[in-house]
């Protein structure tokens, strides 16, 4: 009966998905550390850009599976986030390289050094790295909340089109040459610290560290799902007249959602940003917009662990699984499809299966959780409790 | 009419291009009543309601809720020159005020729609339960790290109450599309009840219930009026219903008021017979 009232009444499940998470952290400081080897670098490569992945597509999934907001401006803001980081990032005296063309740059310091002044070169580059990340978040929610007040009357394919439009307005001007002493106009921005740069002593966390970013981020997604707000939230995706009549401020509300979304996009970014070890604006093209929008649709549209699903599987087949296919053959056997290219290929109809098939994606709108999963192997265990006392009962007459 | 006024509606004209929904409309609600709006169809009874719920700007006319305007307009722009009501100068020199819907639930007025409009992916409880959310003493990061717990227990709380007294509790987990009609009815009135309205608007409860039904929701409407002190503003067609429950009666067609009174009044009323018959024919 109090399954409403007590939503998290069963700790069993919350137990074991906290060993699941102390194993896998445990499983990658050992892969971070001790595993070497030319083949383990294309599995480490999957789980770090996997994870920035997820991030991406759970931000984008808050915004267009959860309040039902068609937008496409993904990109533009993992560009804000990713050159917020870096610039911020960048050590002082790799100013004069980096920002050769524009006399060293205008912002002459890096968080990073002034934090490690304070408190030792490691806290520096963790609590500098971190910090950066978050100001590449609330960097990119400003401009969300710049950009939403005017485009988020809009409403869906215009939504669509008017944020499309945003990201690559962004992208044009963080080219622009009259920018370049703070974006280094059309040229790199390199030289900052990486995911090679967190460690402690001599031990690498270069994958665990994304994890736990995008493990707390995702945390904080989910919490905000299952609030007030992320029900407010669903309202709208429902039926927007209905939220309205009920009290719900549609502005506000579709506001919150943009910038959080802006905000966590932001932080997959400044991810990317560490992942790549160089940043440029014509990277973040509208296909990084729709690879990620794929990532979710494949995922199940409004399914938080259905979009990390799809980013790992996404991930692994792009860069690893499928690389076979243009290697012109499967071990000395050659194949003549098989050369540069015939991996999209696959690849295309691999996703139109799973579009024609799997057509709300692969969780729909569900959860994989332990505490579900947990809660119905009791029912289960009860059910069979139940039928073995009927059982016996009819035994007994 | 010596009580107070709950709402008051001045002079309210909707057109829509040259289309004069309502026109002129003037009525007054006072506190505790059940007042009932009726007029065939296509009269712009569900028109007021929209024009007094901030889902369409009123072309000109005003309407106070517990003597505050809320919505107050007169013609601008194309309408100056189309404009084919009355009355345009007297609200030339007010405020213009437009409201968005959620500013006017907030103010205390829920309302219910001729078309059910529940969400339809979310169980009965979570339907009641975000409408809680206006009313809710929180902001998003309180709400995101659960620093306002008791808050949110209240909500839960107060909507499982609402529930049962409205004997919907043994659906609370079901989905609210998979209720009967009746019931689903009745859970959009529980919904906007869960709003805290003074004044209830109804936008043809009945619709699509049969008579058993319909005898039922008479009950129910003046029992929640006793137990919420609403006051409750209903667009009805069933008339058995509308003459058994309601204190007082305005009749609308074509947009324009053709009659008001008692019961007893409307009943007897020529222009009002007329009305109905007059739809009659044409089908």
């Amino acid at each position: 009966m109090n399954t409403t009232l007590q939503p998290k009444k069963n700790k069993t499940g919350s137990y074991i998905a906290i060993v699941c998470l102390v194993v896998l952290y445990a499983i990658l400081f050992v892969l971070d550390n001790f595993v070497t080897g030319s083949s383990m670098l294309m599995l480490m490569t999957v789980l770090r850009k996997g994870a920035i992945y997820s991030l991406l597509c759970v931000s984008m999934n808050l915004l267009n599976g959860f309040t039902g907001l068609f937008s496409l401006g993904q990109a533009g803001f993992m560009l804000i986030g990713a050159y917020a980081y870096s610039i911020f990032s960048i050590p002082r005296d790799q100013h004069d390289t980096v920002y050769q063309y524009f006399g060293g740059g205008a912002i002459k310091f890096s968080i990073a050094e002034e934090i490690g002044k304070l408190l030792g070169e490691n806290a520096g580059n963790w609590l500098g790295a971190i910090v950066a990340i978050i100001i590449a978040g609330v960097v990119a929610a400003i401009f969300a909340a710049l950009i939403g007040i005017p485009v988020l009357r809009l409403k869906s394919d215009y939504l669509a089109i008017a944020t499309l439009g945003f990201a690559e307005i962004i992208r044009a001007v963080f080219q622009w040459n009259g920018l370049g002493v703070i974006t280094n106009g059309s040229n790199l921005l390199r030289k900052y610290p990486t995911f090679a740069d967190m460690k402690i002593g001599s031990l690498s966390f270069a994958t665990v560290f994304p994890f736990l970013i995008v493990t707390v981020c995702i945390g904080i997604i989910v919490l905000l799902i299952n609030s007030s707000y992320g029900r407010a939230f669903k309202a709208i995706r429902d039926d927007e007249v209905a939220a309205e009549a009920m009290g719900i401020s549609l502005f506000r509300h579709k506001m919150l959602s943009f910038i959080i979304s802006s905000f966590f996009a932001g932080v997959g970014g400044a991810l990317l940003a560490m992942f790549q070890t160089t940043v440029a604006a014509t990277a973040f093209t509208t296909a990084m917009t729709y690879e990620i929008l794929l990532m979710v649709v494949i995922g199940g549209i409004g399914s938080v662990s259905g979009s990390c699903i799809a980013a790992f599987l996404y991930i692994a087949c792009n860069e690893w699984w499928l690389r076979f296919l243009d290697k012109g053959g499967i071990g000395s056997v050659s194949i003549p499809f098989f050369r540069d290219g015939f991996r999209k290929v696959v690849f295309s109809i691999v996703i139109m299966v799973i579009v024609l098939f799997f057509s709300k994606g692969i969780m729909g709108d569900k959860e994989l959780s332990f505490t579900g999963l947990v809660n119905k192997l009791k029912k289960r265990k009860a059910a069979r409790i139940e039928a073995a006392q009927a059982q016996e009962e009819v035994d007994a007459k | 009419m010596s009580e107070n006024t709950v709402l008051r509606v001045e002079n309210v004209t909707m057109q829509f291009g040259g289309v004069v929904a309502v026109n002129n409309l003037t009525l007054e609600i006072p506190e505790g009543k059940i007042i009932a709006l009726i007029g065939p169809n296509g009269a712009g009874k569900t028109t007021a309601f929209n024009c007094i719920t901030g889902v369409y700007q009123p072309t000109n006319g005003k309407v106070s809720f517990m003597d505050k305007p809320i919505v107050c307009a007169h013609p601008t722009g194309k309408m100056k020159k189309q404009y084919k009501g009355e009355n345009a100068e007297l609200y030339l020199h007010e405020r213009t005020l437009n409201p968005t819907p959620d500013a006017i639930t907030g103010l205390g007025i829920a309302r219910t729609f001729q078309n059910i409009r529940l969400w339809k992916s979310m169980t009965v409880f979570d339907n009641v339960l975000i409408a809680k959310h206006m009313r809710a003493k929180q902001n998003v990061f309180s709400a995101t790290f659960r620093g306002n717990a008791s808050e949110e227990k209240r909500m839960r709380e107060e909507t499982l109450a609402l529930l049962e007294e409205q004997g919907l509790d043994k659906f609370k987990d079901e989905l609210a599309t998979s209720l009967p009609y009746g019931l689903q009815r009745r859970l959009e009135i529980a919904r906007a009840l869960a709003t805290d309205p003074k004044l209830l608007l109804l936008d043809e409860p009945a619709a699509g219930m049969n008579p058993q039904e319909t005898q039922e929701l008479g009950a129910f409407i003046r029992q929640i009026r006793e137990k919420y002190d609403l006051t409750v503003f209903l667009i009805e067609h069933h008339m058995d219903l509308v003459m058994r429950i309601s204190d007082y009666i305005y009749v609308i067609d074509f947009g324009s008021e053709i009659a008001q009174g008692i019961p007893e009044e409307i009943q007897s009323n020529q222009r009002v017979i007329d009305a109905y018959l007059g739809v009659a024919e044409d089908e």
